[in-house]
């Protein structure tokens, strides 16, 4: 995925987490993150919240993988061109 | 690693399954002995059997006793999640200790077993229970439980209101309108479904099409038991007030979470490849066969960070056949009795209190 999705899904992990967008990076890891919650009950807002933004429907098994802000880019650019 | 093949969870025979368990039930018995002192001392005291030749000669540890002692195999650095049973004021929870890796292992488990009756496809979700449900402190079994199916499930809608648990029918009837002639997935306790679904709307005259739905629900039938209600009254009513025919239980504990077992579209329960189920008798243990009720032991090659392999439950229940469901699914399936008299209520449904 090139730039222009990987920003998207900064925007989207930023809103749904209540955190500047320059806090998003590729080491934001579920339930490892510092300065917010990205916890099972956010896990679900933060998939839906994905799956509007990009006009999409994960798979179970994306929606379980997704454990970091680069396994969330990995996995939808399986599902978006960019 | 066998949980490699996770996208097949009911082709193994019993036999070959069997083979199969017992090399991983064996290896992770050496594990838990090198890595958790409580284990090493409870095996080494109360099993006189050193050398082990198949599943049943395994040391197996009482449900109870993860209510009493933090068990666990990993360093406490390593502990990456705590889940808490139930447990209703007065009883103390079970505490078990998942790192990373069992994290990331039960969730794929138990998407591998949903998935093989429900299909991969997510669906648009009903959950039969209140928003705050998985907002308290602190991971609760039934947190979890939701939490977990909700990994099927799209555009969740909770169904029951916060302040009284009331069935929220306009939401509910907003829900099937936005969705029609699709499958459905509603998750709830199965007492929940009874009581708050099911009772609220047949006292209420409140009819409701559900035919769409499949419905998914676990976690105890001491309540209806204790009310005369049976699985097949149960399941009657359903299909009676709402055509909701699509029904399945499932059988699961937090001291093996991510292993259920699930009921197939003919009713039979259904023990994934990982996992494997022995029948004891309640008195003298000994491990009983086909079509004899006794205690429940549970094995499940899964934990790794704790030692809950094997245990022996306080449920009753029966194996009723073996690779021979007309589903086609292999292995065991099971019948579930409930619990053995003056066990204490600890299923997600049961410590429900109202």
């Amino acid at each position: 995925m090139q730039s222009h999705n990987e920003q998207r899904l900064k925007e989207v992990f930023s809103r749904v987490f209540s955190v500047p967008v320059e806090t998003i990076n590729d080491d934001v890891k579920y339930r490892e993150t510092k300065n917010f919650t990205w916890d099972s009950i956010m896990h679900m807002s933060l998939i839906a919240e994905i799956e509007n933004e990009f006009g999409i429907m994960l798979e179970t098994d994306d929606v379980i993988d997704m454990s970091s802000f680069l396994k969330a880019k990995e996995i939808v650019a399986k599902y978006v061109n960019d | 690693m066998l949980l490699e093949q996770l996208n097949a969870p009911f082709e193994m025979n019993q036999d070959q399954k069997q083979q199969v368990l017992f090399a991983e039930l064996l290896a992770l018995t050496d594990h838990h002995q090198a890595h958790c002192f409580y284990y090493q001392n409870l095996v080494e005291n109360i099993f006189v059997q050193k050398h082990f030749k198949q599943n049943e000669d395994l040391p197996f540890l009482p449900a109870q006793i993860f209510k009493y002692l933090p068990l666990k195999s990993i360093r406490e650095e390593e502990v990456f999640r705590v889940l808490n049973s139930s447990g209703t004021t007065g009883q103390q929870p079970s505490q078990i200790f998942l790192d990373k890796a069992a994290a990331t292992h039960q969730a794929k488990v138990l998407s591998s077993i949903v998935t093989n009756f429900i299909g991969k496809k997510r669906l648009p979700m009903l959950i039969v229970d209140h928003p705050s449900a998985v907002k308290s402190a602190g991971m609760t079994a039934r947190a979890a439980a939701i939490l977990g199916f909700s990994s099927f499930g799209a555009q969740h809608t909770y169904l029951l209101s916060d302040e009284d648990l009331s069935l929220q029918v306009a939401a509910l009837q907003a829900f099937l309108e936005k969705f029609p002639q699709q499958p459905i997935l509603m998750f709830g306790f199965t007492f929940m479904i009874w009581a708050y679904l099911y009772e609220y709307c047949q006292k209420n005259n409140i009819f409701l099409d559900l035919s769409q739905v499949i419905l998914v629900h676990g976690g105890g039938w001491k309540k209806l038991a204790n009310l005369n209600i049976g699985k097949e009254t149960f399941k009657q009513c359903l299909a009676a007030q709402f055509n909701l025919t699509k029904v399945h239980d499932y059988y699961g504990m937090v001291e093996q979470i991510g292993t259920i077992f699930m009921e197939c579209e003919f009713g039979k329960m259904h023990i994934p490849f990982f996992a494997d189920v022995l029948i004891r008798d309640p008195i003298h243990f000994q491990a009983l066969g086909v079509n004899q009720t006794g205690l429940i032991q549970v094995l499940s090659i899964l934990p790794k960070s704790y030692p809950g392999h094997s245990i022996l439950t306080e449920d009753l229940g029966k194996i009723t056949e073996i690779d021979e469901c007309l589903c086609g699914r292999k292995g065991k399936v099971i019948e579930i009795h409930g619990r053995l008299p003056k066990a204490e209520a600890r299923g997600c449904s049961d410590t429900h209190q109202r």
